[in-house]
């Protein structure tokens, strides 16, 4: 009969309280995996809130400003950019495409975004992912809107509904422009990114609205929405616009040209870099959530540690038995720091199974409600090296109980006290 | 001389940082397969005397030889080793393993010591040396494989016996193993435990607070409370 052996008979002798340790062990090592794997998880679709485009341009101001405003909708523009510089750099050679941003009205507190079809053919998130459609189509009329699906779901619109789109962005009746209704034709898949949240219609569109309205107030001229159409619709101002460039590798030549653009005071930034960078400021959430789940994890360990102390009293009996057939005090502790390694290796692996089971059942949920997609990750280094830390750690602190057990089978010898 | 089996000359030990010696034997010489009797009552010093002849204790002063060997100059695994090569123990009670079945119980002995293994060997397997050992001792073979707490006490001392004896260890020590029995249980006990120590030529030593006991020893010495040895009696 090998230590081991014994180990497991003695292990399985006291087996309700041990699997009551794995399992308190398991739910923390769960809980400091799953923060490292959601945290992974969400900075990756964060950071692919928007990709594949190499530049985003608006008037001068700082680069998380112009992201806020111009990607996550957040607070507004200091200015607009004139179409004229739009097209013109639209029209460079090294420039593959451009989408215009037109934003400041809203809907029932979703913002209204003014942009064209390319749009839906440009944006990507997440892994180089299209916008796609769920239902309808992309609009393709003055008055026709696209809804991102957060905002579908939550006010419970279908394609043919009409909407009214409010002036600024606070609904406020006195500013709605409620004689120019727009048709719902098309209802966006979830993406997990701002998208979700926004009314999406064509710069024409936010052109006709505001034919009849000066410097934010409507002016006396009373248009009705045919009328509208026979005006100009083209922009004299959007908000901001993407850029995709020809050369990829030549982003920073483009961006620089772009900040020193002499018709007016712009600038470019690369959406992945500031993504990264703004992610970096609000990190600090994460750090405080993975030492919560270590805080966890050491009332984890420390449960184990009095669970062996506890049963150490009852088996005092056995170690003064397996004394005297002959095993050293160093056997005992062996035997209790190997009792130990079972239970966190055991607690471990029921750790990551349940993980994983949550993960299989909680993934599509989250991807519903959130449309973040949790994959199956295979454990990565760091979470080898926590599932590590956990059992070295363990390992170590075992040796308290064991350190207690040597010196009393030392004092005991082979009297049994009960 | 070489037949001794244990040998104590001077022997004290004094607890560090007590007043006085809880052991004092002057001279105790036990030949190989001889009977010895330690009355005593609590806190005369028995356990630490079965603590010093287990090897699990070192004399203060004097030297404890067991089998020739002076186990005061053996480092604590040397001693550990021949505790669990020479020397079978029974306690007063709680003797066994409780995750182990009754057979397992008794094998345990030999995953502690080559020696023991290769001796129960001798004569077929170690499982069929231990069930011979069990059934001797009226254990019969429906009970080798069950858990020791569907066993009686009586039924568990002898379990701890042949525990004790499996590998013909030189040395078997006995710590008030019938004091948790009735006076017939006592009785057929001691008749197995001295019919399997003879069987084996071991030498016994048999710790006991009762009196009655000692009328079947070869020789007896009492332990006096706090104090050494008093006067052997033969």
């Amino acid at each position: 009969m090998t230590l081991l052996r014994i180990a497991l008979k003695s292990a399985r002798f006291r087996k309700t309280s041990l699997i009551l340790t794995i399992v308190s062990i398991a739910i923390s090592v769960t809980l400091l995996l799953g923060v490292d794997v959601v945290r992974k998880e969400a900075k990756s679709s964060f950071v692919n809130t928007i990709s594949q485009t190499d530049l985003i341009v608006g008037a001068r101001s700082g680069p998380t400003n112009l992201l806020l405003y111009s990607v996550f909708h957040i607070g507004s523009a200091t200015n607009n950019v004139t179409w004229e510089s739009y097209e013109t750099i639209a029209e460079r050679d090294d420039v593959a495409w451009t989408v215009p941003i037109s934003l400041g009205d809203s809907h029932r507190g979703f913002r209204v975004m003014g942009t064209t079809e390319d749009y839906f053919e440009f944006y990507r998130h997440g892994n180089k992912e299209r916008l796609s459609i769920k239902s309808g189509t992309v609009f393709a009329e003055v008055y026709d809107a696209v809804l991102g699906a957060e905002v579908a779901s939550s006010l419970g619109y279908n394609v043919g509904d009409e909407l009214i789109i409010s002036h600024g962005l606070v609904s406020a009746d006195f500013a709605a422009h409620d004689d120019k209704p727009f048709t719902i034709v098309g209802v966006l898949e979830r993406t997990g990114t701002p998208v979700d949240r926004a009314v999406h219609v064509s710069l024409a569109g936010i052109e006709a609205i505001h034919v009849d309205w000066q410097s934010g107030n409507r002016s006396g001229l009373q248009l009705d929405a045919e009328q509208a159409l026979q005006f100009d619709l083209t922009p004299t101002s959007i908000t901001a616009f993407m850029v995709g460039l020809e050369n990829p590798a030549l982003t920073f030549r483009t961006q620089r040209d772009i900040n020193d653009y002499s018709g007016e005071p712009l600038s470019a930034i690369t959406p992945g870099s500031t993504l990264a960078e703004f992610w970096r400021t609000i990190s600090t959430i994460e750090q405080v959530l993975f030492v919560m789940s270590g805080f966890v994890l050491i009332a984890g360990l420390l449960g184990m540690v009095t669970t062996i102390l506890s049963t150490l009293n009852e088996r005092r009996r056995e170690i003064a038995v397996l004394r005297a057939i002959g095993a050293r005090p160093t056997t005992i502790v062996l035997l209790i720091a190997l009792e130990t390694l079972l239970i966190v290796v055991a607690g471990c692996l029921a750790g990551v199974a349940l993980l994983y089971g949550l993960l299989a059942i909680g993934g599509p949920f989250v991807a519903d409600r959130v449309g973040v997609d949790i994959l199956l990750p295979w454990l990565d280094s760091t979470q080898g090296l926590i599932l590590g830390a956990v059992i070295v750690g363990a390992t170590l602190v075992s040796l308290v109980p064991g350190f207690i057990a040597y010196r009393r089978s030392i004092q005991d010898g082979l009297a049994v006290r009960v | 001389m070489t037949d001794a089996v244990i040998e104590l000359d001077q022997v004290t030990f004094r607890w560090p940082g007590h007043a006085a010696d809880t052991v004092a034997i002057d001279e105790l010489h036990l030949k190989s397969g001889e009977h010895l009797f330690v009355r005593g009552a609590s806190g005369s010093g028995k356990t630490t005397l079965l603590n010093l002849l287990a090897g699990i204790h070192t004399p203060t002063t004097g030297e404890v030889r067991l089998l020739g060997t002076n186990i005061g100059a053996l480092s604590p695994s040397r001693r550990d080793r021949f505790r669990a090569d020479r020397i079978g123990v029974v306690f007063q009670q709680f003797n066994l393993l409780p995750y182990l079945s009754v057979i397992e119980n008794v094998l345990v002995s030999c995953s502690f010591s080559n020696r023991k293994r290769d001796r129960a060997t001798s004569a077929g397997t170690v499982e069929e040396t231990a069930r011979h050992l069990l059934r001797s001792l009226r254990l019969s073979d429906d009970l080798h494989k069950a858990p020791v707490a569907k066993l009686s006490v009586g039924q568990q001392q002898r379990v701890a016996v042949a525990r004790a004896l499996i590998g013909g260890p030189e040395i078997i020590i006995a710590d008030e193993p019938t004091s948790a029995l009735d006076a017939d249980n006592r009785n057929r006990f001691l008749d197995l435990l001295f019919q399997e120590v003879a069987a084996q030529g071991s030498t016994l030593i048999f710790v006991s607070h009762d009196p009655q006991l000692a009328e079947r020893f070869d020789r007896v010495i009492e332990l006096a409370e706090h104090d050494g040895q008093r006067e052997p009696a033969t």
